[in-house]
C-alpha cells in the first residue's frame, strides 16, 4: 500500500509559515505520524486533520497573493491530503488564484449583481482599473443596501471592507438602526430581532448582559433540553434560510438520534444575491447568535458547534471571534457552562467564495475539507450530517428567535405573526428605494407597507424581486402581497432569504436577466448535469437574445427549466431558472414586438 | 392505486410501470426496474464503485416525491410506486443526454448515443455558439491518453483511483460548474503525478476519453476493428493473487487488458503488471 505521493514543488518561508501557523494553532506542532499515512486505514485518519485544509488555503493565498504548486504541496503534506484533491478543493473557491498574480497589491472585489449593477458597477470598475487597481467581478458581496459594494483581499494582510472602516466601533450598526426606525414595525410595536442592534456595543459581553443577554441560556439551563425542544416545536417557529423548515422538528430529530457526538453549525454563509440581514445581525448582534448557537447545543445534545460564515464578512467574523472569546472568559462556553454540567465550544470557518457553499450539505463537505459539492438527501443531516454525525443546521435568524421563544414560552411566540407563519422576519431592502436596510416586521405586512419602511420607491416603480436570485420577481400592481410562509405560497412565489430587491423603469432588464443567468452558471458546482449543462444552456439563450428571448426560446427556457427542476441534486439546479421565467411571465424581458 | 403489503423482512415489494416486483432489501431502485425487465439508461453508476448519483440521466419518477429521483442509488422501498416512463421521465432523460451531446464529443459512447435516440435528443437546437468542454488530447505515455473532449464527468475515474479501488488518489475534479475537469495536482503531467498506470480509470471509463495507447493509434490510424477482436481469459501470471485477464486481440496482437467487473478477485480492477505487463508477451 502505497504512501501518498508529493511532487517536487517546495513552499517558501513565507508559505510555509503560513501553512505551519494555521496547523500549530490547531492541532500543536505538525508532526505527521508514521501510522497516519498508512493509505486505506489512514483515510479516516486523515480527515482528522483534512477540516484545515480551507483554514490553510485561506493562509497561503494571504500570504503569497495565490496558491503555488510548491504552498499547496507543502499543505498536502502537514494535512496528509492528496495534492490532486487538495487542488480540487482550492479550485472550487472564488477567492483563491492559482498563477502567480505578478504583483503584490490588493484586490479589489467589486459587486456586479442586481443590486449594484443598476447603480453601475461596470462604470465603477471601469475607474478603479483606471486608477491601476486590480479588480476581481465578483457576485453579490451581501452589503446590497451600500451599492457599489466592494471588498478588499488582502496581500500579507486581513481582508478588509472600507465601508465598515468608515464607521467607528459604536454606530457600526448604520444601517439596521436606521431601517429600523426608532426600532419600531410597521404597525408600531418595537422590534424583536433587532431590538439590541445600534443599542448594545457588539464587542462587549458586559454590554450584552446589561441589555439582557444571557438570561435565555440560563433560563434553557434550568429547564432542561427536552423542555427547550419543546417549546420551540410549539412556536412554530420555521427556518429563515431559505427553505422554512420547521426547527422545532429539526432539534427533535437532532436529539433523538443515535451517537454520542452531534454538532451545531450556524450557516452564515449569506450568498443569496441581495441578501445582507444576516451580516447586519452578526455585526451589530453578534453574542445573540452565539447564545441562541449554545443553546441548540444544549436542546440536541451538542456538545461542539461551528459557524460557516462566508468568507467577504471579515468585520463579522472578527466580531463573531471576539465575542467566543469574551463568551469564554465569562464562562457562557467552554467547560460547565453556568455551573451545568454542560459544555459547549464554538469554532468560526470562512468559505472562500461559494453560493453553493450555503447548501446544508455542500456546507459540511466544505467544512471537512472537500470540495463544496451538496450531497444526496437521504440520508438527511439530523442523522448523517457534518463529519457523518447528527447536525442542527440553522440560519442565525432563526436562531435569534429562539432566545424569545426560551424566555417568553413557544405559546406567546406563535401569538405573533400569522396561522401559518410565526414570529416576526428580517427583510433585506435594496435596489431603487429611498432608505435600504435590514427591515423587522411581523409575518402577514403586506409588500407596500414594508417599501413604505424603506422610505418607497426611487422613480417609477416597475418590478420587484423577492426571496433572492432564486426567488421570483413581482410587478408593481401586487402590493398588496401578504408577506408570509403562506400568503406567498398562494401567489406562487417564494419569502426565500428576505430579499426585496425594486427595480424602477430606468432598468435594463435584459441585462440585470443576463446576469441573474450568468451567476446560477458560474455558482454551479458541476456535479450534476441538469444544472451543470443547463445553467449554461440558460445563460446562452439570454446572451444570444440581448436579454429578450423570443420566437420559441421561452419554450426552450421552459424546456431547460423542466429539467433542472426535476433532476437536480440540490436547491441550486431546482431554482436556477425561476427569476427568468418570473421575468417573462411579467413582460420584463421576451416582450414580442 | 395498488397497494403492495410488505412481504418478507428481507425482500421489498414495489410498483415499477405498474407492475409489482419483489427484490432483496437493501436493492436499489435500478435493481427494481431490471428486475421488472424494464432498461434504464445509467452513465456514471458501475457495479463495481460507490454511487455518486451524479448524471442524472437514470432519474425515475416516484408518486409522492416533488423531484424525480436517480435509480441508481436510491433504495427500494416496500410500496414504492415508481413510473420509467411518464412524461416527466421522457423529458429529463432527453435533456441531459441532450445537454451531454451538446457540451461533449459522444462519437465513441455507443451507449449514449443510442439512449439519445430512443429519447429524441436533439443537440443541435443550440447552434453553434453553445459553450462546448475544449481540450487538447493528453498523450503523456505509452500506456493510455487523456481526451477530456470526451469526459462526461462521470467521476467513475476519480473513484476508481481513490477509495473504491486503486487508493492512490492521483486524480480528481477541479474547478466548478461548466468549468469543472479532471486533473492531476496543476495538470501536472501524469508520469509526475501520483499516477501507478494501473489502468482501472481507463477500465471505468464510459466514453473513451480514457483510452489505451493502442487503442488510441490504432483508432488513429482508421484500424481498430473491435468487432473482429478475440477475447481469451486467463489468470496473471505475475503474482499468486490470482486475477482474471481477459486479452482482447486483433490480428494477433494483444490491444488492451480488461478484467470481469463480477471477479471476486479484481471487482474489474488490476494492477499495472497484469495491465500492461503483456508487452513481453510479443518480446517487446
Ligand atoms: C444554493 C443554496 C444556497 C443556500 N444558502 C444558504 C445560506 O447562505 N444561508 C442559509 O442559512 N441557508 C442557505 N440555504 C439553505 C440551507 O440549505 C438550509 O436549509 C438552512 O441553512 C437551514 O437553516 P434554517 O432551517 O434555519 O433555515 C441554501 C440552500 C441552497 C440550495
Ligand atoms: S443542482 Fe447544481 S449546484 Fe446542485 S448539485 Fe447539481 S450541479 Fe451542483
Ligand atoms: S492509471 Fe491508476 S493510478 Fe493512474 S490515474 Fe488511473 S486509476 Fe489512478
Ligand atoms: S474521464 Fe471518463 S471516467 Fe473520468 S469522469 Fe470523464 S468520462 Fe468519467
Ligand atoms: S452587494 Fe451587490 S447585489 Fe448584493
Ligand atoms: S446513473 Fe444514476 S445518476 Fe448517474
Amino acid at each position: 500500500m502505497a504512501d501518498l505521493h508529493f511532487g517536487d514543488d517546495k513552499p517558501n518561508d513565507i508559505e510555509r509559515d503560513a501553512v505551519d501557523g494555521v496547523v500549530a494553532d490547531t492541532l500543536g506542532p505538525a508532526v505527521v505520524q508514521e501510522h497516519e499515512r498508512m493509505v486505506r486505514g489512514g483515510t479516516e485518519r486523515r480527515n482528522e486533520r483534512r477540516h484545515l485544509l480551507l483554514p490553510v488555503l485561506h493562509a497561503l493565498q494571504r500570504a503569497a497573493g495565490w496558491i503555488s504548486p510548491g504552498g499547496l504541496n507543502y499543505a498536502s503534506e502537514q494535512l496528509q491530503v492528496p495534492p490532486a484533491e487538495a487542488y480540487g478543493v482550492a479550485t472550487f473557491y472564488e477567492m483563491f488564484t492559482f498563477t502567480d498574480p505578478g504583483h503584490e497589491d490588493d484586490v479589489v472585489h467589486v459587486c456586479v449583481d442586481a443590486a449594484c449593477q443598476i447603480a453601475d458597477s461596470e462604470a465603477l470598475i471601469a475607474r478603479l482599473e483606471g486608477e491601476g487597481k486590480h479588480v476581481h467581478r465578483s457576485p453579490c458581496l451581501g452589503q446590497c443596501e451600500r451599492p457599489i459594494a466592494q471588498f478588499i483581499q488582502g496581500r500579507g494582510r486581513p481582508d478588509r471592507v472600507e465601508a465598515d472602516s468608515a464607521l467607528d466601533q459604536f454606530s457600526a450598526v448604520p444601517q439596521a438602526p436606521a431601517s429600523a426606525g426608532n426600532g419600531a414595525m410597521a404597525d408600531g410595536s418595537p422590534v424583536r430581532l433587532l431590538r439590541r442592534v445600534g443599542v448594545v456595543d457588539p464587542s462587549s459581553v458586559e454590554s450584552y448582559i446589561a441589555a439582557g443577554g444571557y438570561t435565555a441560556l440560563a433560563a434553557a439551563i434550568e429547564r432542561g433540553p427536552e423542555a427547550v425542544v419543546a417549546e420551540v416545536s410549539e412556536s412554530g417557529l420555521m427556518g429563515r434560510g431559505g427553505a422554512a423548515f420547521p426547527t422545532g422538528f429539526k432539534w427533535k430529530a437532532v436529539s433523538e438520534a443515535d451517537g454520542d457526538t452531534k454538532y451545531v453549525v450556524v450557516n452564515a454563509d449569506e450568498s443569496e444575491p441581495g441578501t445582507f440581514k444576516d451580516r447586519v445581525l452578526i455585526e451589530n448582534d453578534p453574542f445573540a447568535v452565539i447564545e441562541a448557537a449554545t443553546i441548540a447545543g444544549f436542546a440536541t445534545g451538542a456538545t461542539k458547534g461551528w459557524i460557516y460564515i462566508r468568507g467577504e464578512y471579515p468585520l463579522a467574523t472578527e466580531r463573531l471571534r471576539n465575542a467566543i472569546a469574551q463568551a469564554h472568559t465569562a464562562g457562557y462556553l467552554g467547560q460547565q457552562i453556568n455551573g451545568s454540567d454542560f459544555s459547549f465550544d464554538i469554532e468560526v470557518r470562512r468559505g472562500a467564495g461559494a453560493y453553493i457553499c450555503g447548501e446544508e450539505t455542500a456546507l459540511f463537505n466544505s467544512l471537512e475539507g472537500f470540495r463544496g459539492e451538496p450531497r444526496q438527501k437521504p440520508p438527511f443531516p439530523t442523522t448523517n450530517g457534518l463529519f457523518d454525525r447528527p447536525t442542527a443546521i440553522n440560519n442565525p435568524e432563526t436562531l435569534v428567535n429562539v432566545l424569545d421563544i426560551v424566555t417568553d414560552g413557544g405559546a406567546a411566540y406563535k401569538a405573533i405573526g400569522t396561522e401559518g407563519s410565526a414570529g416576526t422576519k428580517l427583510f433585506c431592502l435594496s435596489g431603487h428605494l429611498s432608505k435600504p436596510g435590514v427591515y423587522e416586521v411581523e409575518f402577514g405586512t403586506t409588500l407596500g407597507q414594508l417599501l413604505d419602511m424603506a422610505g418607497g420607491p426611487v422613480g417609477e416603480l416597475r418590478a420587484i424581486m423577492l426571496g433572492g436570485a432564486a426567488g421570483s420577481f413581482v410587478g408593481a400592481d401586487q402590493l398588496d402581497l401578504p408577506l408570509s410562509f403562506e400568503g406567498a405560497r398562494e401567489a406562487g412565489v417564494s419569502l426565500g432569504s428576505g430579499v426585496v430587491m425594486a427595480f424602477n423603469d430606468t432598468v435594463d432588464f435584459g441585462a440585470v436577466f443576463t446576469r441573474l443567468a450568468e451567476f446560477f452558471r458560474n455558482e454551479s458546482c458541476g456535479q450534476c448535469v441538469p444544472c451543470r449543462v443547463g445553467t449554461v444552456r440558460q445563460h446562452e439563450v439570454l446572451l444570444n437574445s440581448g436579454g429578450n428571448p423570443v420566437n420559441g426560446q421561452s419554450e426552450l427556457l421552459e424546456e431547460i427549466d423542466m429539467a433542472m427542476k426535476d433532476a437536480s441534486i440540490c436547491g441550486l439546479g431546482h431554482t436556477a431558472a425561476t427569476a427568468v421565467r418570473s421575468g417573462i411571465a411579467l413582460g420584463l424581458i421576451g416582450a414580442q414586438s | 392505486m395498488t397497494t403492495t403489503e410488505p412481504v418478507t423482512e428481507t425482500a421489498v415489494s414495489l410498483s415499477i410501470d405498474g407492475a409489482t416486483v419483489e427484490v432483496p432489501k437493501g436493492s436499489s431502485v435500478l435493481d427494481a426496474c431490471n428486475a421488472a425487465g424494464v432498461d434504464t439508461p445509467t452513465l456514471c453508476y458501475a457495479e463495481n464503485l460507490t454511487p455518486v448519483n451524479a448524471c442524472r440521466v437514470c432519474v425515475v419518477e416516484q408518486e409522492g416525491s416533488r423531484t424525480l429521483i436517480p435509480s441508481c442509488s436510491r433504495q427500494a422501498e416496500d410500496g414504492m410506486e415508481i413510473k420509467t416512463d411518464s412524461e416527466r421521465v421522457r423529458h429529463s432523460r432527453k435533456m441531459v443526454l441532450e445537454f451531454l451531446g451538446s457540451g461533449v464529443d459522444l462519437s465513441q459512447a455507443p451507449d449514449l448515443q443510442q439512449w439519445s435516440e430512443v429519447y429524441g435528443a436533439d443537440p443541435e437546437r443550440y447552434g453553434p455558439s453553445a459553450a462546448k468542454i475544449e481540450e487538447e488530447v493528453r498523450i503523456q505515455d505509452e500506456l493510455y491518453i487523456r481526451d477530456y473532449d470526451k469526459c462526461v464527468l462521470c467521476y467513475k475515474c476519480v473513484e476508481a483511483c481513490g477509495d473504491d479501488a486503486q487508493h492512490t488518489f492521483a486524480i480528481a475534479v477541479a474547478g466548478r460548474g461548466f468549468d469543472a475537469r479532471i486533473r492531476t495536482e496543476f495538470d501536472t503531467s501524469l508520469p509526475d503525478s501520483a499516477c501507478v498506470y494501473c489502468g482501472n480509470c481507463v477500465a471505468v471509463c464510459p466514453t473513451n476519453a480514457l483510452q489505451f495507447k493502442t487503442e488510441f493509434d490504432l483508432r488513429s490510424a482508421a484500424n481498430w476493428r473491435p468487432e473482429e477482436q478475440s477475447v481469451t481469459r486467463t489468470v496473471c501470471s505475475y503474482c499468486g493473487v490470482g486475477c482474471n485477464l481477459e486479452l482482447h486481440v486483433q490480428d494477433e496482437t494483444i490491444v488492451k487488458v480488461t478484467s470481469p467487473n463480477d471477479h471476486s478477485v479484481t471487482s474489474g480492477h488490476l494492477c499495472i503488471k497484469g495491465r500492461f505487463g503483456w508487452s513481453y508477451v510479443h518480446g517487446e
